[in-house]
């Protein structure tokens, strides 16, 4: 049940009670339970809209991928400095992830400068942290699951029999 | 003409009989003038489709992309790709434990219409009766038409869920008839058949000795039942010819690839027929459709469990505006009755669209049952679903008695 509300959810924030309860088939008093009670939970962190900011004229807005490599704590690993990393406000995302590097971050400021500034005065002197690579994302060709330019999908006929 | 050796030159179409008889027995004509309406409307929400919202996954369409790439343009196998029969075979005996030869027990078709039309034409002598469920999927009576045959009709209603009886069919039985045609889950109603009326129908052909054609194109678009598949019911696949496609379950509608199973010399026949029409149905679509049986299952799962929810807001969204809709365990469509409003399927279907832009297809565009019912297909985003039951709402306050 909690799992069909959530994937309802995921795909539209949008859609209201009523309509959640008659696509599960539950009384709608109970989803809107299960639903507070994934709030409360954090299951459900937030609702948000998916934007294709690179559709208006003034963008403002650039993405970087930066690779972290950390020199991690005794016993508590990696946690304290990725938590001390996500706490920046240009931290989109942070994740720990396999291979070359530790920690990938997800950057978004509002110019190159100012993301070369935050990796140079933010993220290099946290302690631990022993190098990084920042990657300027070029082009974004989809993102959140949303295809950005040309995914309009194809016609159908009207009617078919 | 003049008598005088003078002949005035009379173009073809002035001639009486230019076209065949059989194919002017075709298709309501009443319909025709819906449709011309609806090609010139813009802002209209369609509930008249009958195909799936989603674009094939895009892993199924890479597989044919890449064998283009490579060069595989040529024709096939007359009955098909033998991977893509070892698969299909595979696939049925996994799905309802059934066994039919990859070499010669199928053949795979232009989607599931091209394998209709072959097995009336592999079967029926002019003249030959078919009995089959009103109201039915245009086709039905058509191919039986196109074939020479006769087709027979057996009323179903909303009271019983649009299921047709043994009982039924077997009164309507004569020395001509030769075959039944069944299609569950059913265009236009949503219908499915249960396993026990399935047997009964299955007594009735052996009792009689006739041919059933099961047309399963919407065999995994089943909500909260499973499905039976005629030729797994005892005894009986030696009367039966299995007819299934890609098109529903994996988003293939345009591809145009389908199959049909049935013993040996039914194939054969049906084969025989293909050859000489089609040659090899599309390389490219086989190619896709070995990929999906090999790797579609969750995009099939996934996309029925999506229907399922638009399903679940139709129903009782026509419940609720007014329009009593019995509940459709299958196929994408649901079958309101509009008899409330005092209009026949086509003045109602002709004034909503005009009124509110809604299209919806009138019932009587699938037999006599079917009207004083409007067929809505609902693959086809929540938002327009929600939208189109605001405007059928609004009509039907107007115009409810």
């Amino acid at each position: 049940m909690l799992k069909d509300i959530l994937k309802i959810l995921e795909n539209d924030a949008r859609t209201k009670s009523p309509q959640i309860a008659t696509m599960t088939g539950t009384p709608v008093s109970e989803v809107s339970k299960i639903i507070e009670q994934a709030e409360k939970d954090r299951i459900i962190l937030k609702y948000k809209t998916v934007i294709n900011w690179d559709r208006l004229e003034e963008n403002g807005q650039v993405w970087a991928l930066i690779e972290v490599r950390v020199k991690p704590e005794p016993e508590v690993g990696f946690d304290s400095i990725a938590e001390r990393i996500a706490r920046f406000e240009q931290v989109r995302s942070l994740f720990l992830a396999s291979g070359t590097y530790d920690l990938l971050v997800v950057v978004v400021g509002k110019s190159e400068r100012k993301v070369a500034d935050f990796v140079s005065q933010n993220l290099a002197h946290i302690e631990g942290v022993q190098g990084t690579v920042t990657h300027f994302v070029l082009k974004r060709y989809k993102d959140d699951g949303e295809i950005l330019e040309g995914g309009e999908g194809v016609k159908r006929q009207p009617v078919i029999l | 003409m003049k008598k005088t050796g003078q002949t005035i030159k009379q173009h073809p179409s002035q001639s009486k009989g230019l076209i065949s008889e059989r194919t002017n027995r075709l298709s309501p004509s009443g319909i025709r003038k819906f449709f011309d309406l609806l090609a010139n409307m813009e802002g209209v929400i369609s509930l008249g489709v009958g195909e799936p919202d989603y674009a094939t996954p895009w892993h199924i369409s890479e597989a044919a992309v890449k064998s283009l790439e490579k060069g595989y343009t040529m024709y096939t196998s007359n009955s098909g790709i033998p991977e893509l029969r070892q698969e299909t075979v595979r696939y049925l005996k996994e799905k309802y434990s059934i066994d039919y030869d990859p070499f010669g027990e199928i053949l795979m078709t232009v989607g599931v219409s091209e394998a209709l039309d072959l097995a009336m034409r592999a079967i029926i002598n002019p003249g030959a009766e078919v009995i089959m469920p009103d109201p039915h999927y245009v086709a039905y009576d058509s191919c039986v038409i196109l074939a020479g045959g006769e087709p027979v009709m057996v009323p179903t209603s909303q009271e019983n869920n649009f299921e047709v009886s043994a009982e039924d069919i077997e009164a309507r039985i004569t020395d001509k008839t030769k075959a039944i045609l069944i299609g569950y889950p059913a265009n236009p109603t949503g219908a499915v058949m249960s396993r026990q009326k399935l047997l009964d129908i299955a007594g009735v052909a052996r009792r009689h000795q006739l041919i059933v054609i099961s047309d399963e194109i919407y065999a995994r678009l089943t909500y909260g039942v499973e499905h039976t598949c005629f030729a797994s019911l005892p005894d009986i696949r030696e009367n039966t010819i299995l007819l299934g496609g890609f098109s529903k379950a994996y988003a293939m509608t345009g591809w145009r690839i389908g199959y049909a199973v049935a013993p040996k010399e039914i194939i054969a026949a049906m084969t025989k027929i293909h050859q000489y029409t089609i040659m090899s149905a599309p390389t490219p679509a086989q190619v896709a459709a070995i990929e999906a049986l090999k790797t579609g299952e969750p995009d099939v799962v996934e996309m029925v469990e999506d229907y399922n929810r638009r399903r679940k807001v139709i129903v009782k969204g026509f419940n609720d505006i007014g329009l009593p809709c019995f509940e459709p365990h299958g196929a994408f469509y649901a079958f309101p009755s509009i008899t409330c409003t005092g209009m026949t399927s086509e003045e109602f279907s002709e004034k909503l669209l005009m009124e509110e832009k809604v299209a919806v297809v009138p019932g009587s565009a699938f037999g006599e049952c079917g009207e004083g019912y409007v067929r809505c297909c609902y693959a086809t985003s929540l938002a327009e679903i929600e939208e189109a039951l605001n405007r059928m709402g609004r009509f039907v306050k107007k115009y409810g008695k």
